[in-house]
């Protein structure tokens, strides 16, 4: 995938390693992004057209009474027009289409914001192409028929370069799958019948072998489906704190109401005649348009910026939750560490020498297919050239097992065996032979490393020691260090024993450690950290995972993973990296950092506006009050109209910070308040004296007042 | 004694009490005070009721509405038949008319004491202490209580509880209120507050020919309640002003230790409640920082000439503005006097805050504005700080990128709503009320004074009742029906309009789990919070009274040209100022 918005925060490009699913791990800036994250420029022509239209649109009133500060805006518009048609006059006209313009500058920020939506969106449906699936009858024929008539239940054959026509899982056979369609990402994955690799999505192509699936989605509930109504905001719905903050806002807008239409009686005790339309004017420069205008759109923005780095959130909601995480379960594998253990080491024992230990392992991993057993391979050829043999005698290989934890081979008499420390002392006793005094020690020290110790055996005889190292993630330790500044606790689960856990949760400096992990033992993890109030964030991908997935505030599921997997998080992450349950962190607290800085910049900004608004208007009254003009603005009417004018203009200014949200560094709560409020609080005092003024001078050049 | 020196003793004295008061007033809501069992049994047993059965938020609110009502009821009840109740009657006063009545009672229950009324002249001894003084017990316990409430609220995790209406208010009155008035009572008669039931004194000066009454009364007791809680209803019109009120320099300042104590006292409870002292203090920091600042601005006001005087050409007023003050407390005394009162919704006064200086009156006038918080009415400062605090930690907390929490409870829609609108509630009554007060006949028929001056009379009338102060700027002719209906309306919705959000916001804060304290939360005990409270304090009550004041005190005082001739701000104000005309 590549790079979306310069706006986003530096990304973790570890290296590519391929884990035993066949799908890679980590992310790749090479590959090209297709898919949904399917890059823009924030102000992409194409967009930018659709939001101008999006913007007229939007002045359906039942459009505009969902947001009440636009609203109030809207009928104070409505009334200076009224006013500019009964009295017509330059500036009643002038603050009319000022106040139009407001409106119109508030649905066009929000028009912007879903257009990206909708333009993704867009690209996604070219790809659902009507596709034909070849259904298997129950006496085992086939029939062609169109996807769309496919139920659930049914049975389709898919062969090399069909598309798979819906969602479903692989009920027999094994293939290679090109998902690019939908992750974006061209290597292929693999895709079997049985076990967590067994669901297919609608729209991905098979690229060899043949597969059985049975269809697991209805027609239109397919996940490409639901993946266009999500980017498209089709469902969005208000987020909690999306909804507290409009109700502060309403409260900020019903409170100047009184203060506002309170002027017209205090006026005319003050034997002044005060203009509606200024006082409009007030009112709409008073309440936070600002916020209200932009808030929607920084919502979506939010959702967009997953969508950018391929996560699709289910609900708005996911996304505020993230924000709010205290608690990171990150699998060790893959996230922590590169992916795979790598053989790094042969330590001989009981006076055999290291050639024979490298030796005696290359025999028994021969035909050990797991990562592990070929990294031993690789390392016996790298120190000693020993190199893969052809087996000519008769031989046998010993497949790994969970009861006798070990593999190996049986040849020329020969039983080579490597495997758990424990199980091979016992295997090799067994067969008669005493056991090394310097192995414990040994297998100790590199189990206390962090690393496992793989012990390996001929017959009687144990030879040494195979050091299997966990690879940490270059740079991983600074993410970590930086959540912790955050307050955000990290904690590494693994299936590794307590004592290796450890050490590499010592390295990788993370807070805490769940060893032995079990789907059991991770709901627990999550269940007593949310008893205590904390929110909490974890990935997953197997079917196991699911209720620890469902049970967690934010659940990121891996898009490799299962359909159960899918379903019970409430986001899935295109790219199946789960590092970057960081990013979704940051873009949690990105999108509420943006909310509460423009909301403190709008209610701050409203300090110049009645420097600017209140001597202009009681100024035949009290001519005394020309003191409070300290912006020294030309005219009452200039300083009105300019005010009005820097209100409307300040919203369409902000747009772009909106749409890419407040930059976001990953430091304390007290660091992040302090620069925040810096630069939006004292910042929102002091620019619109600056602009104002500008407004005002301009108004003054062109001669308008 | 200096102004300095005043200052001195005042902050040790407070200090003390903050931390000894606050701790014994922690100990009495917690249930660990019981010397008067004996009395505090019975009348649990009479209400039914015991310190276990806890209450949830509506039957707490239900029960402190039944109390008000009952109280509200008895008081209007033996103000109207105090001519027939043959009790310490000695002038043989008649009944207090209806209107009249029904507002002094709201203003007594409502913890307002806004005086339409002279009290000597209107009000029977019996009137005074069982229908006014017993509310002001009263209603500064309900006050307090429920503060108590709203702190609970804080302190407590997922419990569906808040406490016993009924335990508070006893707890508060018999514990806290009784005991520090008897004692402060003591004094005042000691520095020769009157104290009689014997009816006013006749004399006749022989000298000039003329006969004098003198009125007298049971006022030492009441003075110390008066101040004590935050009423502010005083015996005689004159209030603190009159001699046997208020007899000596050391009643003065005590009176002002006795105002400000319990409020400041609060935040230590706040504190100590919800677990960590720090955040006690801090809110007490932004309630100190306010005061001080308004204190400070207030007292150089009153140092500078009077403006009319000075017209009338005595330019030199080396003393301040002495116009409609009492030359034993003198300029800054009586600023420092004005501003404790109308800071804590107390309302008495050593002085006429008619004649303040425009930017004095401002001072008051502003004091009240802000929503009585630095530091408030007892209980009603520490309830109404809480609310802006939550306005400032939602506000604060999402720019640190996490949905906000205030002591670790997370601020959702439901708690912005009901902060939100017992913020609301004071702007949107006093600006509502002065609209209809300058537009009607009736209303317009109030003030003494034309023009701006007039206005701040009335604006004044309308931001005391919103704000349960009761402090009167004078020049305003109340006893009006217009005033007695329209203030009652201001000063019940100013009290229950905000107590009944705040439970119901005690309620949903005590049922919700504590989030746990990370580097992440949003710190609630440091000066960024502090500034940020102090921010959306000035903040809100300045945008929405700016206009308002503008057209008043602000337009006044510009009328003379400048802010201040001389001092320290006045050249840079009018450096700054030196702008053009439209």
């Amino acid at each position: 995938m590549a790079t979306a918005d310069s706006g986003e925060a530096p990304r973790d490009d570890a290296a590519v390693a391929l884990d035993e699913n066949g799908a890679r791990q980590g992310t790749q800036p090479a590959v090209q992004a297709r898919g949904v994250a399917e890059q823009r420029g924030l102000f992409d022509p194409q967009i930018l057209r659709g939001a101008l239209v999006g913007a007229f649109k939007k002045f359906d009133p039942r459009v505009q009474i969902k947001n009440p500060v636009m609203f109030v805006v809207l009928v104070g518009s409505i009334i200076t027009l009224i006013e500019s048609i009964a009295h017509p006059g330059i500036f009643d006209w002038s603050i009319t289409v000022w106040l139009f313009l407001t409106v119109i500058f508030a649905n066009f920020a929000e028009a912007m914001a879903e257009g990206r939506g909708k333009a993704q969106a867009d690209t996604l449906r070219k790809m659902r192409s009507e596709t034909e699936a070849r259904r298997l009858r129950p006496d085992g024929t086939e029939e062609m028929v169109a996807a769309a008539e496919l139920l659930k239940g049914d049975l389709v054959v898919c062969e090399a370069n069909d598309i798979i026509p819906s969602d479903g899982e692989i009920t027999e056979g094994v293939a290679s799958v090109d998902e690019s369609a939908i992750t974006g990402e061209s290597a292929p994955v693999i895709r079997e019948s049985g076990g967590d690799r067994s669901a297919v999505t609608g729209g991905t192509k098979v690229l060899s072998d043949r597969i059985v699936v049975r269809i697991t989605a209805e027609r239109g509930q397919t996940f490409l489906d639901r993946m266009i109504r999500l980017v498209e905001g089709a469902n969005r719905q208000k987020t909690p704190n999306e909804i507290a903050l409009t109700i502060l806002l309403a409260v900020l807008t019903i409170v100047f109401i009184p203060v506002v239409v309170a002027l017209q009686p205090f006026g005319t005790y003050a034997g002044a005649t005060v203009s509606v339309v200024i006082l409009v004017s007030l009112l709409v420069c008073l309440i936070p348009t600002t916020i209200g205008a932009l808030l929607s759109a920084i919502g979506i923005a939010g959702m967009d910026r997953l969508v950018q780095r391929n996560v699709l959130a289910m609900s708005g909601r996911a996304v505020e939750a993230a924000g709010d995480v205290q608690t990171l379960l990150l699998d060790k594998t893959g996230t922590i560490t590169l992916g795979n253990r790598m053989a790094s080491d042969f330590f001989p024992v009981g006076g055999h020498t290291e050639m024979e230990v490298a030796d005696a392992a290359q025999l028994s991993s021969l035909a050990d297919e797991t990562p592990e057993g070929r990294s031993i391979v690789v390392l016996a050829k790298e120190r000693f050239g020993i190199r893969e043999r052809e087996l000519t005698s008769p031989h046998s290989f010993v497949p790994f097992s969970a009861t006798t934890r070990m593999s190996g081979l049986d040849v020329d008499g020969r039983q080579i065996r490597k495997g758990a420390a424990e199980a091979v002392k016992t295997w090799s006793s067994e067969q008669g032979g005493a056991t090394p005094a310097d192995l414990a020690e040994i297998v100790d020290r590199v189990a206390r490393a962090g690393s496992t110790p793989l012990v390996v055996a001929d017959g009687p005889e144990v030879l040494g020691v195979i050091e299997l190292k966990d690879v940490v993630k270059a740079g991983i330790q600074e993410k970590f260090a930086e959540m912790r500044a955050m307050g955000i606790r990290t904690v590494m689960i693994t299936g590794d024993n307590p004592l290796t856990a450890a050490a590499i949760a010592q390295e990788a400096g993370v807070d805490d450690y769940l060893a032995e992990a079990t789907p059991e033992t991770k709901m627990e993890l999550i269940r007593s950290e949310q008893e205590g109030g904390k929110l909490v964030a974890m990935t997953g991908d197997g079917t196991n995972d699911a209720p620890a997935l469902a049970q967690a505030d934010v659940g990121v599921a891996m898009n490799t993973g299962t359909m159960a997997a899918k379903e019970a998080g409430n986001m899935v992450d295109l790219d199946s990296n789960p590092t970057k349950l960081i990013d979704v962190v940051e873009i949690g607290k990105q999108l509420l950092i943006t909310r509460g800085s423009l909301t403190t910049f709008s209610i701050a900004n409203d300090v110049a506006k009645y420097f600017a608004i209140i001597p202009a208007l009681f100024i035949i009254a009290y001519p005394q009050l020309h003191s409070l003009n300290i912006m020294h603005l030309h005219s009452a009417q200039s300083a009105v109209l300019s005010a009005v004018i820097f209100n409307a203009l300040v919203i369409v200014a902000l747009i772009p910070l909106a749409l890419r949200g407040v930059k976001f560094r990953a430091t304390s709560a007290a660091a992040i308040l302090r620069r925040n409020v810096l630069i939006y609080g004292v910042g929102g005092i002091i620019a619109p004296f600056i602009f104002i003024k500008l407004i005002d001078m301009i108004l003054t050049a062109l001669g308008a007042y | 004694m200096g102004f300095f020196w005043t200052i001195v003793v005042l902050v040790v004295a407070l200090a003390v009490a903050w931390r000894y008061l606050g701790a014994y007033m922690v100990a009495v809501y917690e249930g660990r005070v019981h010397f008067f069992g004996f009395l505090e049994r019975p009348i649990y047993r009479a209400l039914g009721t015991s310190p276990e059965k806890e209450q949830n938020w509506k039957r707490y609110g239900a029960s402190m509405i039944i109390f008000t009502g009952v109280s509200l009821l008895v008081t209007y009840a033996l103000l109207r038949i105090q001519g027939h109740i043959g009790l310490f009657n000695p002038q043989h006063l008649s009944a207090v008319p209806s209107p009249l009545a029904f507002n002094t009672d709201i203003s007594f229950i409502t913890n307002t004491n806004w005086q339409n009324y002279g009290g000597e002249t209107t009000m029977s001894y019996f009137s005074q202490i069982g229908a006014l003084t017993v509310q002001q017990f009263m209603s500064a316990a309900v006050g307090m209580a429920v503060a108590v409430a709203l702190i609970r609220g804080f302190a407590r995790k997922e419990s569906a509880t808040i406490g016993n209406f009924w335990v508070d208010a006893v707890r508060g009155a018999l514990y806290v209120l009784l005991p520090i008035a008897f004692v402060a009572g003591l004094i005042f008669v000691g520095q020769g507050a009157v104290q009689t039931l014997a009816g006013p004194a006749h004399i006749h000066d022989a000298l000039n020919g003329v006969a004098q009454t003198i009125a007298l009364g049971p006022v030492g007791f009441m003075e110390a309640i008066k101040q004590l809680g935050t009423n502010g209803g005083g015996f005689f019109n004159a209030n603190s002003a009159h001699p046997f009120e208020n007899p000596t320099g050391l009643t003065n300042l005590l009176s002002i230790v006795l105002l400000l104590c319990i409020p400041f006292a609060f935040t230590y409870v706040f504190g100590k409640m919800v677990g960590s002292l720090r955040q006690g203090i801090a809110v007490l920091v932004a309630m100190v920082a306010l005061f001080g600042v308004w204190v400070g601005f207030t007292a150089y006001a009153e140092h500078q000439p009077n403006p009319a005087v000075a017209a009338a050409g005595q330019v030199h007023q080396p003393t301040g503005n002495t116009t409609g003050k009492e030359v034993r407390f003198g300029d800054t005394s009586s600023a420092l006097f004005g501003v404790s009162s109308t800071m804590t919704s107390t309302g008495s006064a050593d002085a006429a805050y008619d004649s303040f200086n425009p930017m004095g009156g401002f001072g008051l006038l502003t004091g009240m504005m802000l929503g009585e918080v630095s530091p408030g009415g007892v209980g009603s400062g520490m309830y109404t700080i809480l609310l802006f605090a939550i306005i400032a930690v939602f506000i604060g907390g999402l720019m640190i990128g996490r949905t906000p929490e205030y002591l670790g409870k997370k601020i959702q829609a439901r708690e912005v709503k009901l902060a939100g609108l017992g913020v609301l509630v004071m702007p949107i009554v006093v600006l509502v009320l002065t609209a209809i007060a300058v537009s009607t006949a009736a209303g317009r028929a109030g003030p003494l004074n034309a023009g701006p001056h007039g206005f701040s009379e009335i604006l004044y009338a309308m931001t005391s009742q919103g704000n349960n102060n009761g402090s009167a700027f004078g020049g305003l002719t109340g006893d009006t029906n217009f005033y007695n209906i329209v203030g009652s309306i201001a000063m019940l919705l100013g009290r229950f309009a905000i107590m009944i959000p705040v439970l119901a916001l005690a309620g949903a804060l005590a049922a919700k789990n504590v989030v746990p304290h990370s580097l992440g939360t949003f710190k609630t005990d440091n000066t960024m919070f502090i500034g940020l409270l102090l921010g959306v304090i000035i903040i809100v009550g300045g945008l929405t009274f700016f206009p308002a004041l503008a057209l008043g005190p602000i337009v006044e005082q510009l009328s003379k040209g400048h802010f201040y001739g001389t001092g320290l701000i006045g050249p840079f104000i009018s450096h700054l100022t030196a702008g053009r005309l439209f």
